[in-house]
């Protein structure tokens, strides 16, 4: 019976499969509204990019400018500042914390010791539940100069001591270590997973022909989860450079901001901290050309991955 | 042909090698060296902020606590409005993580089904958001339109469904055979009765680990309600600490004060204070600790 109602509910009209099928279109229906309304509602909201934008008035006492926000940001020195910021911290953790999460995993699964795998693994995943403003807040005072846990070393080996925070030049080191430490076990349990699934027969045909362990890892694990890589990557690349501003505004200092000041945390300041001079329209442009930058690199990045894996997105 | 069993990969009853062993050696030593590092900055915190803040600052507490007090601690807890604001995050979590579950099971079951009208078209609008979002200013300026700037509702219902989560539950349900539903529909079942009665309960892996990620994020959000809010009665801990932490650390007068008689310092009081935030993530931990494995792997590969 059942069978043939969903038969007969395929040849039946629009109206009458949204009727008798009401039930499941009222689960759909607060999701659904959600969506629309907290998120693609703000989206009414880029308009702002291309007015002078008075925040007191609001859109209709504000002057449409075009595209004056874009070209008053590119054309100004923090355009080139910001740009190599955020790209040089996305490469930073692209080559730091994106292998060593591969690397941490082969740890995990190549220890023959039960023990020491799972202990790896549990307490590698605790910094996951760990917020940015307590990590921030960790960095922060354990690199103070005068009772920074840090520097208490660095004074027992009879090194100086460094107020690393307030030195543009150790920020992407420290922001790179902080990221490493709060998420390399939680990017690691993908690729556990991964290898874990890998065919045993595999390994058992590399061992027949002589391979030892390490040829083993890099012949046999090495392949098996390069989908999962490429997976990661591609789901990576857009978050690299999009989030941590809310990090990095923890993190950074007016000494830091040559090295530490991302498109994000510039167009945040512009909004919100920007000495009672908010600039709405202009925050909002540098918002939407990092929104849109991220969304080609990872059109590009999933051509690229499609054409030389034939794994992608969509 | 005989198989040379003396390199197999599981280590059981063979003949190690020289070679073999040398390398189970320095995995196993360089997961304890890994363990280590990651643990001790969280095991620092927690001995510091047990210690007498002269032994801190010399850099005496390394090892252990150093002349044992909970001063920190009543300190900490003395804070104005401290315990409203962990009121505020137990609050936020609670409702916010409910509100998060019902929105996104529901529309996740719903995706999943293969007859839903416009199925293909609503799975792209959310997974759209996944790759571009409006942004801050433009998500501010919704809230202002909304009337919700500065309401609980804003930071509970505002941030209700995350796509990611979203698209975990729905390919966890695809998972499970459409038989299931198909002979719940013979008995009678409707659509509601087969998501709670059935799909729900098959998806106890996935809902573990959307609970997880939501509450992280529950917990540990700052960023939002920091913008959001303006009542010091609504804050939850992570604005309040942000506040304790990042803007008034280096606060390098204070240190001249602490003598040896001191038994707490601006110093010690924020590592309690970062204890009593960790704390109750690290107890639901182990809970939730063996379903989440099997319910990321499911997001990880198909989402």
């Amino acid at each position: 019976m059942a069978r043939e109602n969903l038969v007969s509910l395929r040849r039946k009209s629009f109206g009458r499969r949204l009727i008798n099928d009401w039930q499941l279109y009222l689960l759909l229906l607060p999701g659904l509204i959600w969506f629309l309304v907290f998120a693609y509602r703000p989206l009414a909201g880029l308009q702002i990019a291309f007015y002078d934008y008075n925040v007191w008035g609001g859109l209709p006492k504000s002057d449409f400018v075009g595209l004056e926000n874009f070209t008053r940001y590119l054309s100004s020195p923090d355009f080139k500042r910001t740009a190599i910021n955020t790209v040089m911290l996305a490469v930073w953790q692209l080559g730091i914390v994106f292998p060593f999460s591969i690397l941490l995993a082969m740890l995990v699964t190549e220890s023959t010791n039960r023990l020491i795998s799972r202990m790896t693994m549990t307490v590698t995943f605790l910094p996951y539940f760990i917020s940015a403003v307590v990590v921030a807040g960790m960095v922060v005072n354990f690199t103070s100069p005068s009772y920074g846990i840090v520097n208490l070393i660095l004074e027992k080996m009879g090194l100086e001591s460094v107020y690393f925070m307030t030195k543009p030049n150790f920020f992407r080191p420290i922001y790179t270590i902080m990221i490493l430490w709060m998420s390399a076990g939680y990017n690691s349990i993908v690729y556990i997973a991964a290898i874990m699934g890998i065919d045993s027969s595999l390994y058992e045909a590399a061992t027949v022909d002589g391979a030892g362990r390490i040829r083993r890892l890099w012949h046999v694990t090495l392949p098996g989860i390069l989908p999962t890589i490429m997976t990661m990557l591609l789901l990576n690349i857009g978050k690299m450079i999009r989030s941590g501003y809310e990090t990095i505004i923890l993190l950074y200092q007016p000494t830091t901001l040559e090295k530490a000041d991302t498109i994000a945390t510039y167009a945040y300041r512009l909004a919100f901290d920007n000495g009672g001079r908010a600039d709405y329209g202009l925050a909002t442009a540098v918002g939407l050309f990092e929104a849109v930058v991220a969304l080609l690199m990872v059109a590009i990045a999933n051509r690229a991955s499609q054409k030389l894996t034939s794994s992608s997105l969509w | 042909m005989p198989v040379k069993r003396k390199h197999s990969a599981d280590g059981t009853n063979m003949v190690k090698s020289k070679g073999d062993k040398f390398y189970d050696f320095s995995v196993n030593l360089m997961g304890i060296l890994v363990s280590l590092l990651t643990f001790y900055p969280l095991y620092y915190i927690l001995i510091a902020s047990l210690s007498r803040p002269l032994g801190v600052d010399s850099g005496e507490v390394m090892i252990g606590i150093v002349k044992p007090t909970l001063e920190a601690y009543s300190r900490a807890f003395a804070l104005p409005n401290l315990w409203v604001a962990y009121g505020n995050t137990f609050y936020y979590a609670f409702f916010g993580v409910f509100i998060n579950m019902l929105l996104t099971t529901t529309m996740a079951f719903a995706l999943s089904r293969k007859r839903l009208l416009g199925r293909k078209y609503i799975t792209l609008l959310v997974v759209f958001t996944m790759w571009f979002n409006a942004g801050i200013i433009p998500t501010f300026m919704n809230f202002n339109s909304l009337n919700m700037l500065d309401t609980r509702a804003a930071i509970i219902l505002g941030f209700g469904i995350s796509a990611y989560n979203l698209i975990i539950m729905k390919s966890f349900f695809e998972a499970i055979p459409e038989e299931m539903e198909e002979a719940a529909t013979v008995d009678g079942a409707t659509s509601i009765r087969v998501f709670w009665q059935i799909y729900l309960p098959m998806s106890k892996p996935a809902l573990a680990t959307v609970v997880m990620f939501y509450l992280v994020n529950r917990w540990n959000g700052y960023f939002w309600p920091m913008t959001l809010l303006t009542d010091d009665m609504k804050m939850p801990l992570q604005v309040m600490l942000k506040k304790l932490i990042v803007d008034q650390v280096a606060n390098e007068t204070e240190a001249a004060i602490i003598t040896s008689t001191s038994l707490w310092s601006p110093t010690t009081r924020i590592y309690a204070l970062m204890v009593i935030a960790i704390v109750p993530m690290m107890l639901i931990y182990p809970l939730l600790q063996k379903y989440f494995q099997a319910g990321m792997t499911v997001g990880a590969v198909k989402g």
